[in-house]
This record gives C-alpha cells, sequence and structure tokens, in this order.
C-alpha cells in the first residue's frame, strides 16, 4: 500500500512539474471558469443587485464540473501526445497507482480552480462561502474527489478512443449527476439566512457514500480498463 | 522500491495469435530466445512486428497461445516481469516539458532504482547529452531523444528489450554506437528483440533473425551470408 501512494504521487509530482512548465491546463480551465461565472452574473444578477435564491450554488458548482471536465480531458491527451500513459503502463507500477497519481493531479489543478471560483461567485453572487468554512470545504472536498474520481478513471478509458473530447462528458455527465446534486444541495442549505447544517450534513454524508463507492469501483477497475 | 524483479533467461512465444476484431495481425507464431541473442524482427510495414512486440513487453494479451518467461506465462509476471523488461517504441515515452535529467529520474523513481542521481547521470553519459540534461526535451532534435529514449528503455538494465525502430532519425554516428549498444546488451546476457527495416544494421547486431509477414513468423538463417536476399526469398516463398 505504501508503495502504491509512494509512486502514485512520483506521477502526481510530475504531472505537477509538467503542468508549471507549460501552465495550459491552469490558464485554461482558470480562464473558462471566470468566463462563466462572468456569464451566469450578467444573466442572473439583477439590477437591484438580487440574486435568484440557490442560483449560486448551481453556477458554482456548474462552473466546477465543466472546468473539471476540460481539465480531465487535457490531462490525458497531454499522456497520449508521446504515448508517454504506455510508457507508465510498461514501468513495474501498479495499475491502481497510475489511476491515483493522475486522480491526485487533477485534484490539486482542480483545487487551483476553486481558489479562483470562490471568492467570484462570493463576490458576484454574493454567496456568503466563508460564513461556514469548515462545513463548505467538506462538501467542495468530497465534492470534487467524487467528480475526479469518475472522470479520471473514464479520461484514461477513453485516451485512445477517436472521439473522446465528446464522449467524455456524454459518459461522465450521467454518472456523477448525484454527486452534483449532492454538492449543489449542500451548498445551497449553507447559503440560506441561516444555514441548516442539519441538511448539509445529510447531503455531505451522502457525499462521502459517493466517493466510497466510487473511488473504490475506480480502483477496482483501472487494472483492466488501463490495460489494452 | 519496487518489488523484486523477476529474471529469466528464455523467452518462449508458444502459437501467438492476436486479432484485432476480424483482422488477424499474427497468425500462430512460435519463437523462442535465450540469454545473449539478439533477434532482428524484419517484415513490411502492417506485418505484425509492433503487435509482437507488445505482446512480448505485457501489453498486449494474445488471443490464443502462450508466451513464457522463464517459467512464468505472460499473465503471471505482473509489475514485477514488467521491472525486467525494456521498450523502445515508435513513439518515445518522453515528456516534452520536463529536461533530460528529469525524464530519466522519474524513469529510475518509477523503477525503484538505488542511486538514482548516479544512473541518471550514467545514463546521460551514454545518451551523449551530459551537456544539454538540464535542457527540455522538447527542443532536442530527433536523433537526441531517441538517443535518450533508449538511455530510458535501458536505465534499470531490462533482461529483455524491445526495440521498435531503434534507427529512426538516428545519423549514421550516432547508428554506430547504437549499434555497438545493442551487441554488448546481447553479449551482457539481455535478449534483444529489434523490429527495423534496415538491413544493414540488422545484419550488424543480429544473432537471429526472423521474417514477420502477414502475421506469420518464420525464422531466418544468419551465417553472415546476405540477410536482404534470405528475407526476400522467405517474402516470395510466403506469398506463393
Amino acid at each position: 500500500m505504501i508503495r502504491v501512494i509512494r509512486n502514485a504521487w512520483l506521477i502526481a509530482a510530475k504531472d505537477l512539474r509538467v503542468e508549471t512548465r507549460s501552465r495550459e491546463l491552469v490558464y485554461t480551465t482558470v480562464f473558462f471558469a471566470v468566463t462563466a461565472v462572468l456569464i451566469f452574473a450578467f444573466s442572473f444578477v439583477q439590477e437591484d443587485s438580487t440574486v435568484p435564491p440557490g442560483a449560486a450554488s448551481g453556477i458554482l458548482w456548474v462552473t466546477l464540473t465543466f472546468s473539471g471536465t476540460i481539465a480531465l480531458t487535457r490531462t490525458f491527451e497531454r499522456e497520449r501526445e508521446h504515448d508517454t500513459l504506455r510508457g507508465l503502463l510498461l514501468s513495474p507500477v501498479e495499475r491502481p497507482a497510475v489511476y491515483l497519481g493522475k486522480l491526485m493531479a487533477v485534484l490539486m489543478l482542480l483545487a487551483g480552480v476553486e481558489i479562483v471560483l470562490l471568492p467570484l461567485t462570493a463576490l458576484f453572487f454574493q454567496a456568503p462561502l466563508f460564513r461556514t468554512p469548515g462545513m463548505m470545504f467538506a462538501i467542495l472536498a468530497t465534492g470534487t474527489l467524487g467528480f475526479a474520481s469518475v472522470g479520471t478513471l473514464f479520461a484514461a478509458m477513453l485516451v485512445r478512443a477517436r472521439s473522446r473530447d465528446v464522449l467524455l462528458p456524454v459518459v461522465l455527465f450521467p454518472i456523477v449527476v448525484p454527486v452534483i446534486i449532492a454538492g449543489v444541495r449542500g451548498t445551497n442549505a449553507l447559503f440560506l439566512p441561516e444555514p441548516d447544517m442539519a441538511i448539509a450534513q445529510m447531503w455531505l454524508a451522502m457525499l462521502v457514500s459517493f466517493d466510497a463507492v466510487f473511488l473504490s469501483l475506480a480502483l477496482w477497475t483501472c487494472g483492466p480498463l488501463l490495460g489494452e | 522500491m519496487s518489488a523484486a524483479p523477476l529474471d529469466f533467461d528464455r523467452i518462449v512465444v508458444d502459437d501467438v495469435t492476436r486479432q484485432y476484431g476480424r483482422r488477424r495481425a499474427l497468425s500462430h507464431v512460435t519463437l523462442e530466445a535465450v540469454a545473449g541473442d539478439v533477434v532482428a524482427l524484419l517484415g513490411p510495414n502492417g506485418a505484425g512486428k509492433s503487435t509482437l512486440l507488445n505482446i512480448l513487453s505485457t501489453l498486449l494479451r494474445p488471443t490464443s497461445g502462450t508466451v513464457r518467461y522463464g517459467k512464468t506465462p505472460l499473465d503471471k509476471g505482473g509489475d514485477m516481469l514488467r521491472g525486467r523488461i525494456g521498450f523502445l517504441g515508435h513513439e518515445l515515452f518522453l515528456y516534452a516539458d520536463l529536461s533530460a535529467r528529469e525524464n530519466l529520474t522519474f524513469t529510475a523513481q518509477l523503477y525503484g532504482l538505488p542511486d538514482v542521481a548516479g544512473t541518471v547521470a550514467r545514463g546521460l553519459e551514454r545518451a551523449n547529452l551530459a551537456d544539454r540534461a538540464d535542457d527540455r526535451v522538447g527542443g532536442f532534435s530527433r536523433g537526441m531523444r531517441q538517443r535518450l529514449a533508449l538511455e530510458r528503455a535501458l536505465l534499470h538494465q531490462p533482461r529483455l528489450v524491445l526495440l521498435d525502430e531503434p534507427f529512426t532519425g538516428l545519423d549514421d554516428q550516432s547508428s554506430d554506437v547504437l549499434v555497438n549498444r545493442i551487441v554488448e546488451l546481447g553479449q551482457s546476457g539481455a535478449i534483444v528483440f529489434a523490429a527495423t527495416h534496415d538491413f544493414d544494421y540488422a545484419g550488424r547486431i543480429a544473432t537471429r533473425a526472423a521474417c514477420v509477414n502477414r502475421g506469420r513468423c518464420r525464422e531466418l538463417v544468419v551465417d553472415g551470408g546476405s540477410l536482404l536476399e534470405r528475407y526476400r526469398a522467405a517474402l516470395t516463398e510466403s506469398a506463393a
């Protein structure tokens, strides 16, 4: 197990080093997230600065999901360009370590997107993101993990498919809809004038359950799926 | 550290067939090689050479037939078996945004090699890239990348070395260096399979040769005569 985590970290660290050189994914995902939030702001924020109830949480998760899909596609496209994924699969590294390494890199990238996205959402939609910081962090972290754990597996599966850019959202979104709904409802409970912690905890528990199921299934199936 | 690598001194390909859907890429291939053999795989484009190398590398499973590394079958070797295989493919498995040193360091760490810095420094010396060690690989010529990729494939001193068109993009001087390196590998007890179209270089490296055509594999006699003539004769016979 320690060896798997060590190898996963090696792969994630390599991905981060590549990203710090090219900055391609950071720029594209953050640019997309900022643009999406701005468009939503122009659409939903009224002239008297009021925002439809529930809009902020929906916009936060939709933007995060779409930005994450861009990141997932490009992360594996990069491994395909010089067939480096095959190089990884040829090495004596366990298949789950390859999956976990890519997942860790995607999670760190999405965390960077969230650092930009959260203040923007708070600013434009008057969302009290920092009123219950612990619960907000927990819901965001578990929701992001649920989305990324399935997304990383599907992106790896589709890396050799010809129309992978189109296929990834088509196969990914129906599976992650429960995670997105739980994330939206949990976040929305925290945005109420009086935060409903009981409801937020219920959705958080669902997110933890989704994460456990998705992560277990992904680790179980990544061997054969990453192979031929 | 990675698990202790599994060692072997013989590889046996027994009646291996590989299908992609309805297309048969390899058909009943039987082949055996022992430590010290340098086997040149010759054949036209699409003949099945790369498929055979991919099966030997454990990346592909045969549709039928068996491959054994010593006493270990292909599907039982796992991570330990992959730790004894070095592969240089058409694509070079190098990260363009990383430097030559970072590429080799990453590989050395993945293979759990001891003395990573020393191993990487020796690899860079052998690739004749010590003075460009910290430059991004994306700025290298094809020949430089090919040399680096070869050292990447050999960094862990594999028992089985698989080379797919290893002379692509190399100038004469680099090709001569590669020829010597492959001969040395054979002499040091590695089992080398090299798929190539270059009969001159194949003749210089090979202790054995096989013609792969339309998925079938046939061994050619290597005794100092013209490999090209024997190859052409084999192609004519297989077409008849």
